[in-house]
């Protein structure tokens, strides 16, 4: 009878964790979700804007175009070593990866702030995809 | 993060005083000691010192983009007595944020990084587009709300803690810049916790 009531609390609490987990999962999960652009806009500019902004490069690179463009390559941008050493161009993926933590990406690097919210960065990466154009939009004025 | 405390307190206070930043308060104590002691000793101790002076180096250089932009819009004529006397308080506020890290990362053996020219700060943050005072309370609030992060977005990657504290202090500075900007823009604010970071 003891054995029973044990078995039926295990089973109850192995219930309410099994509950909890597919609560919590998504949120912790690595894998990469489709960001919103137009929430992206605003975290871009209150999280990335105090250093970076789209047509200028300020203490960070501009960004429009970034994603497509070899790395360490926007224009007049004085790069450290290290970013010059990673190879390849800024994919979506990559961008996910470097706002974790540029410092594990290329050590030594200029940029220390992380992104900890996947979903912030998957916006935020999604808005730079919207401004994959290398066309600066004051030129349409 | 024990290994680079300086445990003796003469040459700790020496070093303060040869940082100028003693004055700055209690959240001050000790940056300059554990910076200075990690010089040279160990590759590890080496590397964090430059981790975290290159963090440094970045607030540093957004605080003299904070003070152009001040100066510069201060300077336009848009702004009314009243805004100009808070503004003007907020420039003080990052010129002191200004000498602060310049004497802490000189006193690391860095040498701080200059401003930018004022041409380039007007193109940079397209400041000639600003034609009203609104405008100007606008873009010093999206300013201050993006220092606000890039101090929060960075503590995780300090190594000191004394210097974790100072970007404490930095931050909550621009934290009520902006918050009072944001109220005076007629900015809305988010119904859920952490604004930033």
């Amino acid at each position: 009878m003891t054995n029973l009531r044990q078995n039926k609390a295990r089973t109850a609490i192995g219930a309410v964790l099994a509950g909890i987990a597919l609560a919590f999962g998504p949120a912790h999960a690595p894998a990469q979700a489709a960001g919103n652009p137009v929430t992206g806009q605003a975290l871009y500019q209150a999280k990335c804007g105090g250093c970076h902004s789209l047509d200028a490069n300020r203490i960070g690179p501009a960004h429009r175009g970034v994603v497509g463009r070899r790395i360490a390559t926007a224009p007049g941008f004085a790069y450290s070593l290290a970013i010059k050493k990673l190879p390849g161009v800024w994919t979506a993926a990559l961008l996910d990866k470097w706002l974790q933590g540029p410092q594990k990406l290329a050590p030594g690097s200029k940029m220390f702030l992380t992104i900890p919210d996947a979903d912030q960065r998957a916006d935020i990466v999604a808005y730079l995809v919207a401004n994959a154009s290398s066309a600066p939009a004051r030129k349409a004025k | 993060m024990t290994d680079l405390i300086d445990t003796n307190p003469q040459t700790r206070r020496a070093l303060f005083r040869s940082a100028g930043v003693v004055a700055a308060g209690i959240g001050m104590a000790g940056i300059a000691t554990p910076l200075l002691a990690g010089a040279g000793k160990t590759t590890k101790k080496s590397t964090t010192m430059s981790s975290d002076v290159s963090v440094m180096q970045g607030a540093l250089a957004l605080e003299h983009e904070g003070i152009a932009a001040y100066r510069i819009a201060g300077g336009s004529g848009l702004l009314s007595k009243g805004v100009l006397d808070v503004a003007l308080v907020f420039l003080g506020h990052h010129q002191g944020h200004r000498d602060s890290l310049a004497k802490l990362i000189a006193a690391a053996g860095g040498k701080p990084v200059e401003p930018k020219t004022d041409d380039e700060y007007i193109k940079e943050l397209n400041i000639a587009s600003l034609k009203s005072e609104g405008d100007v309370i606008k873009f010093a609030a999206g300013l201050e709300q993006g220092a606000t992060n890039a101090y929060v977005g960075q503590l995780a990657a300090i190594k000191d803690h004394q210097l974790a504290h100072l970007f404490g202090q930095l931050g909550t500075d621009e934290a009520v810049h902006w918050a009072i900007l944001n109220n005076a823009a007629g900015g809305t604010i988010q119904k859920a916790a952490y604004l930033f970071g």
